[in-house]
Formats: structure tokens, sequence, C-alpha cells
């Protein structure tokens, strides 16, 4: 790829609620794709969107499907910065628990599991969007 | 300055294609260069050619044809996010099996790569969307 020598912080803020609009899913699938062009791609939760991560997800009753195990995969992409809102989770009454977890594994440490979310205040996220090239917000 | 575009809103529904049609003039006046403009979301539905707006409104999808061909700007529509919503050029039409393609000139179908290529080759990468 021509595009290697350049490597750009990309970080996609993730807003919505999952199911309620494509915003989610349409994200994820940008996300996957800044991945696979070896760029530094961080995710952000905030607002609706800290659902997104919610765990034991099921879709049946709405007739859709179910894409939240795609989360879990992220670490094999190298995506290992993952921004979790706190004011947006506890504005919900959420806390890490109700979240998937979500892993990467270390290389350098004979590949042990290391936690990708990193609960971050709205003060410090700010900062974090602050040193990004690119920010896409869905 | 380099710029890329990213409208992630239909036209008409909601001003997002509406400013970025505005923001891409003003972008050309002023001497900068648009690398490119990537269609992505519900802001697929800006490429199709089948839409007849009233007479006395504007027609959106027209004008960034004609931008595009004035200017010479690169408009790409994510293929995934165009398939889902029924938006075709020949190639996808006859690959998919449909009866006929919808796609106004000037507007590419392409993968998504193109967004994140114009993400790294572009100075600013400006959205559009809700």
């Amino acid at each position: 790829m021509s595009e290697d020598a350049i490597i750009k912080k990309f970080m996609y803020v993730n807003r919505k609620s999952p199911y309620g609009t494509i915003y989610a899913l349409e994200s994820l699938e940008v996300v996957l794709i800044t991945a696979a062009f070896d760029q530094d791609v961080s995710l952000t939760f905030t607002d609706d969107g800290v659902y997104q991560l919610m765990k034991d997800q099921k879709t049946d009753g709405i007739g859709m499907k179910n894409f939240s195990s795609t989360y879990a995969a992220l670490g094999d992409y190298e995506i290992k910065k993952i921004f979790v809102d706190k004011e947006s989770l506890d504005e919900r009454g959420l806390s890490l628990s109700d979240l998937q977890e979500l892993v990467w594994e270390d290389e350098d440490e004979d590949y042990a599991e290391k936690s990708s979310i990193n609960l971050v205040s709205r003060a410090d996220l700010s900062k974090i969007m602050n040193e990004q090239d690119i920010v896409m917000s869905f | 300055m380099k710029l890329g575009i990213l409208i992630n809103e239909g036209p008409y529904q909601h001003q997002a294609s509406d400013t970025a049609l505005q923001y891409v003039k003003a972008a050309i006046q002023k001497g900068h260069e648009i690398y490119r403009v990537f269609f992505y979301n519900d802001g697929v539905n800006n490429a199709t050619r089948l839409a007849t707006p009233p007479q006395d409104d504007r027609n959106i999808t027209k004008e960034w044809s004609a931008l595009a061909k004035n200017h010479n700007i690169d408009l790409v529509v994510c293929v995934a996010a165009a398939q889902r919503r029924g938006i075709l050029d020949k190639g996808e039409a006859e690959r998919n099996g449909k009866d006929s393609d919808n796609i106004e000139e000037g507007f590419r179908i392409s993968g998504l790569g193109q967004l994140v290529e114009a993400g790294i080759q572009s100075d600013r990468l400006i959205t559009f969307g809700d």
C-alpha cells in the first residue's frame, strides 16, 4: 500500500444506541477498514453510544442482526484503545460491569490478554480528541 | 489546503449535503483543493439521478454533478452503504441481478478504503452529518 509511510491518528466517536439507527453498525465497518490500512485507530463511546458495548444483547425481538460480537474482535485488528465516557455511563445508571470485556493480546508479554477499555472523564476525553489527526463521529 | 469531505446524511431530509455543497464551493473559490467527497450512511442517497424534486426547489444531486464536472472533483459513494439503500451503477446492477442502475453522472461507487485514504492524504477531513 502506498499509504504505508503515513500513519495518522483516527478516532471514531460513537454517540448513538446500537439499533435505533444504522450509525453504530456502519461506524464499525469504517473502523475495521481503517485498521486494515495500518492506521492508529481509537474508539470513543459517549452519550447513548455506551449502549453499543452492553453485554448480553439479544435482538431476536426486533428482527435485527446482533452485531455486538464484532466489538470483541477489535483486539484482533490491533485496535486496543477504546475510551468509554464515564459521565455517560453514570447518567444512564450503568457501570463497566454492564459492558462486554474487550481485550487485546500483548505479543511482548507472551500474548497476555489486556483490557482495551479505558474509562475516562469528559475532560480527559477532550484532551485525547485534541491529539487526533482525524475524528469521525457517528 | 487539501480537503477531504465526508457526507453522512441524505438530501432534503437533512441540511448536511446542502451545507457541504456551499462549503466545497467556498473552499474552491478560496483556492483550496478538494481531494475527494465521500458519501456514507444515508449520504449515498445524494447520488441517485432518479430523484425528482419540485421544479422550484434545488436539485442537490444535479448540483453535485455539475460541481464535479466543472472542477474535476472526485465524488465517491460507499459500495456497502449504497447496496443496502439501492444505489447502483451499471456494474453493480449487473453483478447483483438488478434491472436498472440509478447513479448520477460524476459519482462513482467504491469501497470505504477511499474514505480512509482521503483521511490520510488530506490536510483536513470535514464531516457533514447529524
